[in-house]
């Protein structure tokens, strides 16, 4: 049996979830942002012995206004392509310091959050080397599926079908007009330790997630479904269920790759047609029933590579009537 | 006292970081300042450097590796050349606002295109603006001690601003000189061990590089602009300081033979020595001509500037970069815009030459200060010229 954790790893349960907060409160987020809701789950597992390196994007505009901060932890923000390299300096700095006796030994955590744009497009050469030099730290990718802080442009983890600014459905086109990057992917061809999807409406999943690749040596990869209800043109109250619905459709499944080894952490009995995810958002509008058959296809082909890769043993079963609370 | 080795500039710009005991070095290979992070990686490997040697995947990540660490509290050296400079451009920008002391070496060399990896200073130039502290040596000597005051200077509570040392490609980088290198127990007693102001530390969270809006970016600005200029004088304390302990002199602005002279060439690095020749050679002959040179490029020392001018009836600039469509170099530029209202004017005329690892010639000196002679009796001249371009 694999097992994914560090020996003194113990999981969160509903009535053990820390108190911590590393976020305040009185940020400048939208109505119903799922991504700051994920980042701040994915914290409170982290708890407070952090370092965090933040890419450009809409969690850093919201949380660092100058002269206010959210921030209870000690936070950096340098440019927008470069979080996992800021992180790997600091990882990198205090080594040294550590080890020439002028910081006192300790584990402390590294993060490096972005978001998809700053993770799949203008990020990936600093995060492939930062995994490749094996930093002890936890990249932290918060995936809403555009560019959102500048106006929802696409981006290359904009899914099939999607309408953006930069990706306008018309005469020529059906929307985004290519297929989501596979960064898990990408993150595992590194041979890291730790590789993880999650989402905010599995809550217990996702900090569990957190709080193993915190604890595991060496680097990690968390890439968290993060619904943004301004730019799907989502209603904001659905930003929770659409996170779920992601995952019951299996547009989004849930798993973790340790040691190269996939394992479905979320194994979905009966997944709803892809149809009620997309119809709820105003961004997949436009689309007929032709590309969402295409779409259902490529969802389903996609699922299926995914379970021959992984441990099915390992999956803990869901039926999609008994969603989690 | 300290012996005299010879020994390869780069090699002893690694020296001089091994001296200074950094902790992290991030850098990516570039010609020339390859044999740089070459021997340092040696020293590492060696265990003669207790260092992080971090072999990044890009200059621009090297910087901002740089930035990471220097904000852990780490000391932080990189160095670099041309297009990797250029990649690293827009961090190079977020270094001091973030007030990250790192001590980067730019092997200076020509940016494309067309490529080439030859010297001069167009990649420095590019920079110009960057809000780093930086000077240009001419010799390998002035390498190493300007790499030991740098972190002396950067790390000040004063300033906490990062630093560039300018030397030369090839001319310097990968040519062998007399150096007294100063080992790390030599330095010590005029470097001491960082403290670090302000520490990414979970004990005591601090937010850095946070949004700065319209309310606040021109304080923010205005800040960088004060605390760089405000540099100066620890730059000038630091080096009297090193004369007292190691016996060398370093000022803002060199002068050679100006005593009496009616004409002054203008350098920056290592074309300055053979400038000197020229200067000889025309001494030697009763032509009224001196030498100075700018060490320290940033912040621009312009009250020691005015005071170096005064008497000079003319001055020959010479840049080895060129500032398209500007009709000049920049250092010219700068040279006359420090002069504007300054109660002396010397006439100043401008000459570009030395581009991409072409030689400027002792005859090209002497042919410049003759021009600027001519020039001056006339009272005009071009506002620049390219000198040593082939036409057709």
């Amino acid at each position: 049996m694999m097992d994914a954790a560090p020996r003194d790893f113990k999981k969160f349960t509903r009535k053990s979830l820390p108190r911590v907060e590393a976020l305040a409160q009185g940020h400048r987020a939208c109505q119903g942002c799922g991504e700051v809701l994920a980042l701040r789950m994915a914290l409170k597992a982290m708890g407070k012995n952090i370092i965090v390196a933040s890419a450009t994007g809409c969690m850093e505009i919201i949380t660092s206004s100058y002269p206010q901060t959210a921030w209870q932890v000690p936070w950096i923000h340098v440019a927008f392509e470069n979080a996992a390299a800021v992180a790997s300096g600091i990882e990198a700095g205090r080594k040294a310091l550590m080890r020439k006796g002028r910081l006192q030994k300790q584990r402390t955590t590294i993060v490096a959050m972005a978001g998809d744009g700053g993770t799949a497009d203008i990020g990936i050469q600093a995060l492939s080397g930062a995994l490749e030099r094996g930093h002890d730290f936890v990249y932290i990718c918060l995936d809403n599926e555009a560019y959102m802080n500048t106006g929802v442009q696409r981006s290359s983890a904009t899914p099939y079908g999607a309408m953006t600014t930069t990706s306008p459905p018309g005469k020529l086109s059906i929307g985004q007009y290519t297929w989501k990057k596979n960064v898990p992917a990408i993150a595992a061809a590194h041979a890291i330790p730790y590789v993880a999807t999650a989402s905010p409406a599995y809550y217990l999943d996702l900090m569990n997630k957190a709080k193993k690749a915190a604890m595991i040596k060496g680097p990690a990869y968390l890439h968290i479904y993060s619904p943004c209800p301004t730019g799907w043109r989502l209603a904001p109250e659905r930003a929770v269920e659409i996170s779920r619905l992601a995952v019951q459709t299996n547009v989004f499944p849930l798993y973790e790759v340790v040691d190269g080894q996939y394992i479905l952490t979320k194994k979905i009995k009966k997944p709803k047609p892809v149809e009620e995810y997309l119809k709820l958002q105003g961004r997949f509008r436009h689309l007929d029933k032709k590309t969402i058959k295409e779409i259902q296809e490529r969802v389903d082909r996609e699922y299926e590579a995914l379970v021959q890769k992984a441990a099915l043993a390992e999956a803990e079963e869901e039926s999609t009537e008994e969603a989690e609370k | 006292m300290p012996k005299r080795v010879g020994i390869e500039v780069s090699l002893a710009a690694s020296e001089a970081a091994c001296a200074a005991d950094v902790d992290v070095i991030a850098a990516y290979p570039v010609t020339p300042q390859t044999h740089i992070v070459e021997h340092l990686s040696e020293l590492v490997a060696d265990g003669e450097l207790d260092a992080e040697f971090m072999s990044v995947e890009s200059e621009h990540s090297a910087m901002s590796a740089c930035i990471g660490a220097a904000a852990a509290g780490a000391r932080t050296f990189t160095a670099t050349s041309a297009p990797g400079l250029a990649l690293m451009h827009e961090i190079v920008f977020i270094a001091p606002s973030l007030r990250t002391p790192i001590v980067m070496v730019v092997a200076n060399r020509a940016l494309s295109g067309p490529i080439s990896i030859w010297n001069d200073h167009s990649d420095i130039m590019a920079e110009r603006d960057c809000g780093w502290i930086q000077t240009f040596a001419e010799n390998g000597q002035e390498v190493f001690d300007l790499i030991i005051q740098a972190f002396r200077v950067a790390e000040d509570p004063e300033v906490l601003l990062p630093v560039i040392v300018n030397m030369d490609g090839f001319t310097l980088s990968h040519v062998i000189e007399p150096i007294e290198l100063l080992s790390a127990s030599e330095v010590s007693e005029y470097l001491k061990p960082y403290n670090p102001q302000m520490v990414l530390d979970p004990k005591e969270p601090i937010t850095m590089g946070p949004v700065g809006v319209p309310e606040i970016y021109t304080e923010a600005r205005y800040q960088a602009e004060s605390v760089l200029n405000g540099s100066k004088k620890v730059i000038v304390k630091a080096w009297k300081e090193f004369a007292k302990l190691y016996g060398r002199s370093y000022k803002p602005i060199e002068t050679y033979r100006t005593q009496g002279a009616e004409v002054v060439l203008m350098t920056m690095g290592s074309v300055t020595e053979t400038a000197m020749t020229a200067v000889d050679r025309m001494r030697e002959k009763g032509i009224e001509v001196g030498l100075m040179r700018f060490r320290l490029w940033r912040p621009f020392p312009v009250q020691e500037f005015r005071r170096a001018v005064k008497g000079i009836k003319a001055l020959a600039v010479v840049d080895r970069a060129i500032s398209f469509g500007a009709q000049g170099g920049p250092v010219c530029s700068k040279v006359k815009s420090a002069l504007y209202g300054a109660p002396e004017q010397p006439q100043v005329f401008g000459f570009i030459s030395g581009l991409g690892g072409r030689d400027i010639t002792v005859e090209m000196f002497e042919q410049m200060v003759k021009k600027t002679i001519r020039y001056a009796k006339k009272g005009k001249g071009p506002m620049y010229e390219l000198i040593g371009v082939r036409e057709r």
